[in-house]
């Protein structure tokens, strides 16, 4: 593809072709079936029921009239598996093998939904058939995970039906670097890989930045345990990272970008290299695209089980080929990245967010979300709660709103006891607090941080010194060495909570961990370092009655730790 | 993960070795690629291995070897045939990794990083393997996710690999 008019040209046929997903009854086809492909979903082998699906059809003689669309994660894991049926946006969840013939039959032949297959909201009599009316969708708001529900992640053309890659066309053809950078700028997004720091004076330092040549760097390396949300990015539309990056390329004149990916998501890697060798063969990565003189291109990095390679400058070390250790900032990124180059390094969902900013503009975004924080956040909501998932939500929508109304609650009737943000690095945030709306400076004033957006939600069975002593036992493990701070102190820290959760913890260990955290925080070397201790503080600033209660009484109030008299 | 040990000795796998090495020659970067190809093609980095690695990036057998102990996906032992990766991320945790883990060591009779005695498993306790909404979960060879995890299923789980 070297013109516009050909990107328009494909657009307006694929298009055309893809009306019935946008509910237009199609001539021609009587049905797109969009079966979520998510690792939950396959895990829970949709894959048999599209065969099963596909059979059907067959026996029936419409294999012709009928789509079967493996997509990307849609978000709902635990109905899995779920489908949506186009044109009439009907969703099907916990399907089986066996419920294949229903849907062709009775469907998709007769027209008549099969209602026992149908999403039913909590306490409500009747079903909700269309996908658009399910209270738990029409809370969302879908920025990021825009394609999720709509596009075959390993087919270019239907990304750019969705009007894939017309943001890099006006990149390249209608605005000069500077003005990419000012828009990303005034649009107000902040990085989401957990600091927030703004993506736009990111940008903009390392344009201004001596060096040559420049590099964009994608950290696909999500390692919070609890967090999934990169990885539904990656699998269900890898093109939207593609597209990011080469617009930021084009902005602070860069002709390579790497994307780092963690070996534990082979689904993501194989259809991320899939998505850059469409890109490569429609000349959207490579040399001269659409006859500007702008040369960029993509390889991918495979992140081989290091915690620590999240932070920045290990990541970009462990993109060397190097151990992934960090160093100390400054120098930052944007001056000393990559081979020592200048270097912008953005988290797989800041990337996503780039295409529509440059196509809608800056000031569209910042109508989206709070004063300081704009836009939307995806949540990996996990844990203790009904709708276990991803979630997409505009800043400032509140915790309650997300875990009760968009996340259905506790099961089994437990008390809510915490939600847990942030990962390693975060907290643990109370009931008392459901009512905060999530931003970057709401959830910092908690203690908590907003990290890359794992949530995992917790009742009265989970034991809160337990939870800490498994953050501090993961960053324990994690910790690449290289520091004292972190290397012995998280280890003492541990040590710490172990007496404790045995019913050996004495008289000044609250104090005693409070004492390390302080100091590790304020001397380790890297991010991870920094924020160890936060899980661990969070905790004994809202529940130091349990810490107390294990220390005095050998009382577990959850039941979860084992003394030993 | 395979191990190699359907058709080829040392001499073949030395051969792919290097085509492996090939397009890498002389550029150290390349190194952690390398290494996953290499433990894609042996089943573990054995000595040898990282030695022809070594020779060919350009690299001391020291880099080569601090590079390989850093990471947890590479190992410098054989593996069974099968790798089972139990999820400890916060998500399985909160719902019942200790249990998984328990029961796996008693039906194995091995602890984590261990291998049985029949080299049919490895067992491995990972951080996150992104499938929160089926917590508890385990990987079985990098692709089978098994969710929803009840310690009663999983000696049926485990039957299905040979």
């Amino acid at each position: 593809m070297k013109s516009l008019d050909e990107l328009a040209k494909i657009r307006d046929s694929r298009r055309a072709a893809l009306k019935i997903r946008e509910g237009v009854p199609s001539a021609t086809e009587k049905a797109h079936i969009m079966m979520c492909g998510g690792a939950g979903c396959i895990s829970s082998k949709c894959t048999d029921i599209v065969e099963a699906m596909k059979e059907c059809l067959a026996k029936n003689g419409i294999a012709d009239q009928v789509q079967i669309i493996l997509t990307g994660c849609m978000g709902p894991c635990d109905m899995g598996p779920v489908a949506i049926v186009y044109p009439d946006a009907t969703f099907y969840r916990r399907l089986k093998v066996k419920d294949a013939e229903a849907i062709v039959e009775e469907h998709i032949l007769k027209g008549n939904p099969v209602q026992r297959l149908l999403y039913r909201t909590p306490g409500a009599k009747e079903p909700t058939r269309c996908v658009h009316d399910i209270d738990l969708f029409k809370k969302q708001k879908k920025i990021v995970l825009r394609n999720n529900f709509y596009i075959d992640p390993t087919s270019i053309e239907d990304y750019i039906a969705r009007d894939g890659y017309a943001a890099l066309a006006k990149a390249l053809t209608q605005m000069e670097p500077g003005e990419i950078i000012e828009e990303v700028k005034k649009s107000g997004l902040r990085g989401r890989g957990g600091a927030g720091f703004s993506t736009g004076m990111k940008w903009g330092f390392t344009a201004a930045a001596k060096g040559s040549p420049k590099y964009v760097v994608c950290n696909g390396d999500e390692g919070d345990p609890g967090a999934f949300m990169d990885r539904s990015v990656l699998e269900g539309d890898p093109h939207s990272i593609i597209e990011g990056m080469a617009i930021c390329g084009r902005a602070i004149g860069s002709e390579q970008g790497y994307v780092y990916v963690r070996a534990e998501y082979p689904l993501a890697i194989e259809r991320l290299s899939n998505a850059i060798d469409d890109a490569r063969r429609y000349g959207l990565l490579g040399k001269n695209i659409f006859e500007t003189g702008f040369n960029f291109d993509i390889e991918i990095r495979i992140g081989a089980g290091a915690f620590v390679c999240g932070e920045e400058t290990a990541l970009l070390t462990s993109i060397e080929g190097k151990r992934g250790e960090p160093r100390p900032r400054p120098p930052f990124p944007a001056n000393a990245g990559v081979w020592g180059k200048p270097t912008v390094l953005n988290n797989v969902e800041t990337w996503a967010n780039i295409p529509e900013i440059i196509l809608k503009g800056a000031e569209w975004f910042s109508t989206i979300g709070t004063e300081k924080s704009k836009g939307t956040k995806v949540f990996a909501l996990a844990g203790r709660i009904n709708n276990t998932g991803i979630v997409e939500v505009p800043m400032g929508t509140t915790l309650r709103e997300i875990v009760f109304e968009i996340g259905g609650g506790i099961p089994r009737k437990k008390l809510f006891k915490a939600v847990q943000t942030g990962g390693p690095s975060g907290g643990c945030i109370p009931a008392d607090y459901l009512d905060t709306p999530v931003d970057y400076d709401s959830l910092g004033a908690l203690g908590a941080i907003m990290g890359s957006g794992g949530m995992i939600v917790m009742d009265e069975d989970t034991c809160m010194v337990d939870i800490a002593k498994f953050f501090i036992d993961f960053c324990v493990d994690e910790s690449c060495g290289k520091c004292s701070p972190c290397r012995i102190g998280t280890k003492r820290m541990l040590e710490i909570l172990e007496r404790i959760t045995t019913g050996n913890g004495k008289e000044g260990d609250i104090e005693l961990l409070q004492e390390l955290a302080t100091t590790i925080k304020s001397t380790a070397l890297c991010g991870l370092g920094q924020t160890a201790p936060n899980p661990v503080l969070s905790t004994i600033r809202y529940f130091r009655h349990e810490y107390e209660e294990h220390i005095k009484e050998h009382y577990c109030r959850s039941g979860v730790c084992e003394f030993k008299e | 993960m395979a191990t190699c040990s359907c058709c080829c000795g040392e001499d073949e796998l030395t051969k792919q070795l290097d085509k492996i090495i090939e397009p890498y020659r002389g550029q150290p970067g390349g190194l952690i690629q390398v290494l996953t190809k290499a433990q894609e093609l042996i089943g573990y980095l054995p000595k040898w291995a990282l030695i022809s690695i070594a020779k060919g990036l350009g690299l001391s057998l020291q880099d080569v070897y601090g590079v390989v102990t850093f990471y947890a996906f590479f190992s410098l032992i054989p593996r069974g045939r099968h790798k089972i990766s139990v999820c400890a991320g916060t998500a399985c945790y909160v719902k019942g990794t200790k249990m998984v883990t328990k029961t796996l060591r008693e039906v194995l009779g091995i602890k984590p990083g261990q291998t049985t005695p029949d080299s049919r498993f490895t067992l491995e306790v990972v951080r996150c393997i992104g499938a929160c909404g089926l917590a508890p979960a385990m990987i079985i060879d990098g692709k089978d996710v098994h969710g929803r995890l009840e310690p009663e299923q999983i000696p049926q789980i485990l039957e299905q690999y040979a």
